[in-house]
């Protein structure tokens, strides 16, 4: 994803990891994330990307620039990223790798739902704000384009 | 080393390519699938700590993360789609004169 030109490729690609991190999740036992996974992600968001890669199809200058002026500091940031997280991974596994094996039971849809709307209805309900934000802002968004369209055909 | 710790490196790999897109990348739409990998790097570190813990409260977690990556989405988008008709580019830097 970092080194392919067309966008097209890069949507491919990542469609193939969310697919295989919906197998890892089928492995893993909990089978309804990586049915969301499946669904969501490449069934919803996945394919409005392609949609709109499709829709644009803007033509990149052929001795266009591949990377940004930002190239040596990000490579900078993703190497001490990768450090910090590594190390604080390889402390924490190190030290608590004896936790008890998981129970298979924990992972059902019931207990993923008795915990969802009992413990967690506050985020719950904050999700179907931001829901309705999102729905509004889309609106607005379209009303913009509508408007400044509009205008160019007038004047 | 064991499975968790398995999955642990692949969902740091993950978020850190996702970073790493978004920083060095000129296309937009680009830049926003990898925002959907680190969100995806996120998710598997989620799942894995649920599954070390068995806890389902990671599932929810992972639940919120996607309805929050689908209203991002949904958001982008169109802004991209706008933006393009301002300029008929998707690079970014192209509109570095944008002030807000």
């Amino acid at each position: 994803m970092l080194v392919l030109r067309e966008p097209m490729r890069v949507a491919l690609a990542l469609i193939t990891t969310m697919m295989s991190l919906g197998a890892i999740y089928g492995f893993m036992g909990v089978h309804f994330i990586a049915a969301f996974q499946v669904l969501i992600y490449v069934g919803a968001v996945m394919v409005f990307m392609v949609f709109v890669i499709m829709l644009l199809e803007v033509r990149e200058a052929p001795g266009n620039k591949r990377y940004s002026n930002l190239l040596v500091p990000g490579g900078v940031i993703f190497a001490m990223m990768l450090g910090v997280l590594g190390i604080s991974v390889w402390r924490a596994v190190g030290s608590g790798s004896t936790t008890a094996p998981a129970i298979s039971d924990a992972f059902g849809l019931t207990q993923f739902s008795t915990v969802f709307l009992r413990d967690y209805w506050l985020q719950f309900e904050l999700t179907t704000v931001l829901l309705v934000a999102a729905i509004v802002a889309a609106l607005a968004v379209i009303k913009v384009h509508r408007r400044a369209s509009g205008e160019k055909a007038n004047g | 080393m064991d499975k968790h710790q398995l999955l642990l490196w692949l969902s740091i790999a993950l978020f850190s390519m996702g970073l790493l897109g978004v920083v060095i990348r000129r296309n937009a739409l680009v830049m926003l699938m990898c925002m959907e990998l680190m969100l995806n790097g996120v998710n598997l570190s989620l799942v894995t700590f649920m599954n070390q813990n068995g806890q389902a409260a990671g599932g929810v977690l992972v639940f919120l993360v996607f309805v929050v990556a689908t209203a991002e989405i949904a958001i982008a988008i169109p802004i991209v789609l706008l933006l393009v008709k301002q300029k008929r580019t998707l690079d970014v830097d192209a509109y570095s004169d944008l002030k807000g």
